[in-house]
């Protein structure tokens, strides 16, 4: 239950890339016919995502993913002088890659959320500075799963006349994507997310926006993305975004959803002063819930020597958890951000996953609350 | 046997030769294990600070140890988790070793970290998770005697790395659920163990300094934590004198010293001088010739008994005042609540407060607490 980390490749993806792992071996840029098959199937994946994103097959850029698509985003197009607005319910890959922005003196506005996980869009358009360059909100958030107001924020920016990159990595395969609807110059893709493998992902660029590479060397990308194609990946992300367009028109994601809502009315319903963080429309497979007078960090490990997968803040360098910077963000108190724990469901998810788990939670919740930590030690 | 525990067991381990071998050998023992590494400090968090070094390589709490650890745990395919424990470390461990410091005293981490930390914290998560006992590598034995209905902390095969003065804190209800299964091992077998497991780690280095101060200089880390905390270091300038009350010079804080402090006194003398009292209040650091430094008594508070339910009347102990000290004979008795006093056979050098006071009679551990003068 830990999707919003990564999802399993469905065998149909996998069946895809075989051919491209086994028996063919083109390099794309190549000119004789084996990189024109090659080239041929990294075209026909950059359709697949062109009509996931109602894009240009021209704005696909192929990347290593999410990560590398926001630090191209966010590095790509700021010069000395400029003014960057982002919020702190950003992924890291946005929040450090604009850390770092700022440390080359570049001024940045790290806008703060509502209680409920959202961007007032307000908010945004206050924070305008005659030379802000770029805005970057995500879509969805990782954590909470809330849905983000990209679409006037992306007005806004138009109105502006200011780039808007948008971190869709969580948004993508659970909810439509229309860059066109939102507006966006820029917009991030992972291709793990969503059951492509992990290696794999996209930035949408729209055509005339001139962006600086993170990478140089041959032409690949039309001169944005240096390095050979990674054309087996690039095969199973083309056909795990058709597949994943399917899904948002043919019921699978309403499953996802009831899935979802039958976990948190279950955990609400069998365990003692727990609550949801985050408010509003959310992306269907994702409920972050508090659990008062527990550690989150123990629950995490708790259910997984139980079988059941999940995820509490965001891992340290040691794999030791902080506690979560976009609830904090939404002004959780360190102890609520501890105590919260994030539930991320896949379509693979089953009925009888739900049950099982909450036959197992309220046992775990109650054995760390009966034996929860006295505060002062034994001597000293 | 008091309570039947259950079959698993949560090893504490630091990426080190010793814990880690502790979960190779309760594995082959057919123990269910979970490997436990609590992340305690952030070892980057004062680094380039004045004085402090910029990087620091396989100390404990580093990314080094932990990637040691999980590798070991890989190779016994067993589950391994980091629990994030640096709020409480700082509260319980770094913020009284600096106050202790800046008091006048000479703090003992490891104790405070084993008491607050490693057998409080630690098996408390282990309990939660589904684990009734813990294990670590330390070198102790501890033995239930059905006889006297307690848990008894002797000390190991291996004296020259008894850690039992460092364990005096641990409770009846802590011994019953902790294994240290190094205790009737020698080191070199450990490691001898540890290469028969393949783990990669036999043979690194011990570790020896107090795991969160990189180099061992602990000014430099109390300076570079005030520091950052916006806090600047009280002034405790004051005078150097001799036992008669000639004042010898002056120094620039009282945390530049210890009890029984040889080098960096700051004064020529044609005998060695020795730190021999720390006054917090005057400021005042007395020194003395070594025949001048030795005491009689050593008086201990906030006791913890391990093999007596408690202290009474006299008893005939023998008391070691701090890590490489040969404990020395001395009678115990009580002297007020929660206070009791040892008088020694023979005069022992450099008793210093802040330090842990551990009674010893045999290879047991009768109790100990903190040596409060």
């Amino acid at each position: 239950m830990d999707a919003n980390a990564t999802t399993p490749l469905l065998p149909e993806v996998l069946e895809a890339m075989r051919p491209w792992l086994l028996e063919s071996f083109g390099n794309a840029s190549s000119v004789h016919h084996y990189g024109q098959q090659a080239r041929a199937a990294v075209e026909a994946a950059r359709g697949h995502i062109a009509r996931l994103l109602n894009c240009r097959e021209g704005e696909v850029v192929f990347t290593s993913g999410g990560t590398e698509s926001d630090n191209l985003a966010v590095f790509g197009l700021v010069k000395p002088g400029d003014h960057v607005i982002t919020s702190q319910l950003e992924h890291h890959a946005v929040l450090h890659a604009t850390e770092r922005l700022q440390s080359r003196g570049i001024e940045t506005t790290f806008l703060s959320t509502t209680p409920d996980g959202r961007i007032d869009p307000e908010q945004v358009r206050a924070a305008l500075r005659p030379n802000t360059a770029l805005i970057s909100i995500m879509m969805a958030n990782n954590e909470t799963g809330v849905i983000q107001p990209v679409e006037e924020i992306g007005r806004i920016a138009t109105e502006a006349d200011v780039w808007f990159h948008t971190d869709a990595v969580q948004a993508a395969g659970k909810i439509p994507i229309d860059v066109q609807a939102i507006g966006c110059d820029l917009l991030s893709i992972s291709g793990h997310k969503f059951h492509a493998p992990q290696g794999t992902g996209v930035l949408f660029l729209r055509r005339g926006t001139q962006i600086e590479p993170l990478f140089f060397g041959g032409t690949h990308e039309r001169q944005r993305r240096a390095g050979t194609e990674n054309v087996a990946g690039i095969v199973g992300l083309g056909k795990a975004a058709e597949i994943a367009a399917a899904g948002l028109t043919n019921g699978t994601m309403n499953k996802v959803a009831a899935l979802r809502d039958r976990l948190e009315k279950g955990i609400l319903e069998r365990v003692q002063h727990v609550g949801v963080n985050g408010a509003g429309a959310r992306v269907p497979n994702t409920t972050n819930l508090y659990f008062e007078q527990l550690e989150g960090e123990a629950l995490v490990i708790a259910l997984d020597l139980k079988g059941i997968a999940v995820s509490g803040g965001s891992a340290c360098a040691s794999g030791a958890l902080d506690p979560s910077h976009v609830l904090r963000g939404m002004g959780l108190s360190p102890e609520r951000a501890r105590a919260s724990l994030r539930f991320s469901l896949t379509k693979l998810n089953t009925e009888a996953d739900i049950e099982a788990a909450l036959e197992i939670i309220p046992s775990a919740v109650s054995r760390l609350r009966e034996l929860a930590p006295v505060n002062a030690g034994t001597l000293g | 046997m008091p309570e039947s525990l259950n079959n698993t067991i949560a090893v504490a381990m630091s990426g080190g030769v010793d814990s880690s071998t502790v979960a190779a050998m309760l594995k082959d023992e057919g123990y269910e294990l979970v490997g436990l590494t609590l992340q305690l400090w952030n070892q980057r968090r004062l680094s380039g600070k004045e004085g402090m070094p910029e990087a620091v390589q396989g100390r404990c709490c580093s990314i080094d140890d932990v990637y040691d650890a999980r590798r070991v745990a890989e190779t016994l395919g067993i589950p391994y988790y980091v629990m994030n424990e640096q709020e409480r470390f700082e509260r319980d461990v770094v913020k009284p070793f600096v106050s202790e410091y800046l008091a006048g005293r000479t703090p003992i981490p490891c104790s405070l970290c084993n008491n607050h930390l490693k057998f409080d914290q630690l098996l408390v998560r282990a309990r939660q998770i589904g684990a009734d006992r813990i294990a670590t590598g330390h070198y102790a034995r501890n033995e239930y005697d059905p006889a006297r209905n307690r848990w008894i902390l002797k000390r190991p095969a291996d004296l020259s790395k008894d850690q039992t003065y460092f364990l005096f804190g641990l409770t009846q209800e802590q011994l019953s659920r902790t294994l240290f299964p190094l205790g009737n091992y020698q080191k070199p077998q450990v490691r001898e163990i540890a290469a028969q497991h393949s783990l990669a780690l036999a043979s690194k280095p011990d570790s020896q300094e107090i795991c969160f101060i990189p180099g061992g200089d602990y000014k430099q880390f109390i300076d570079a934590y005030l520091d950052e905390q916006g806090e600047s270091i009280p002034d405790t300038a004051g005078e150097l004198v001799t036992t008669s009350g000639a004042v010898l010079g002056h120094h620039g804080g009282i945390h530049n010293f210890t009890i029984g402090q040889r080098k960096g006194l700051g004064i020529s003398s044609p005998n060695p001088l020795y730190v021999l009292q720390i006054d917090h209040e005057s400021h005042r650091v007395t020194v003395g010739g070594g025949d001048e430094s030795t005491t009689q008594e050593v008086k201990a508070r906030e006791l913890n008994w391990i093999s007596i339910p408690e202290l009474t009347g006299e008893m005939r102990v023998r008391v070691k005042i701090r890590h490489r000290h040969e404990p020395a004979w001395a009678t115990l008795r009580t002297t007020a609540p929660d206070e009791a006093a040892a008088t020694f056979d023979e005069p022992q050098r450099a008793v210093t407060p802040g330090q842990a006071a551990v009674f010893f009679d045999g290879d047991e551990v009768v109790g100990g607490g903190w040596i409060s003068r």
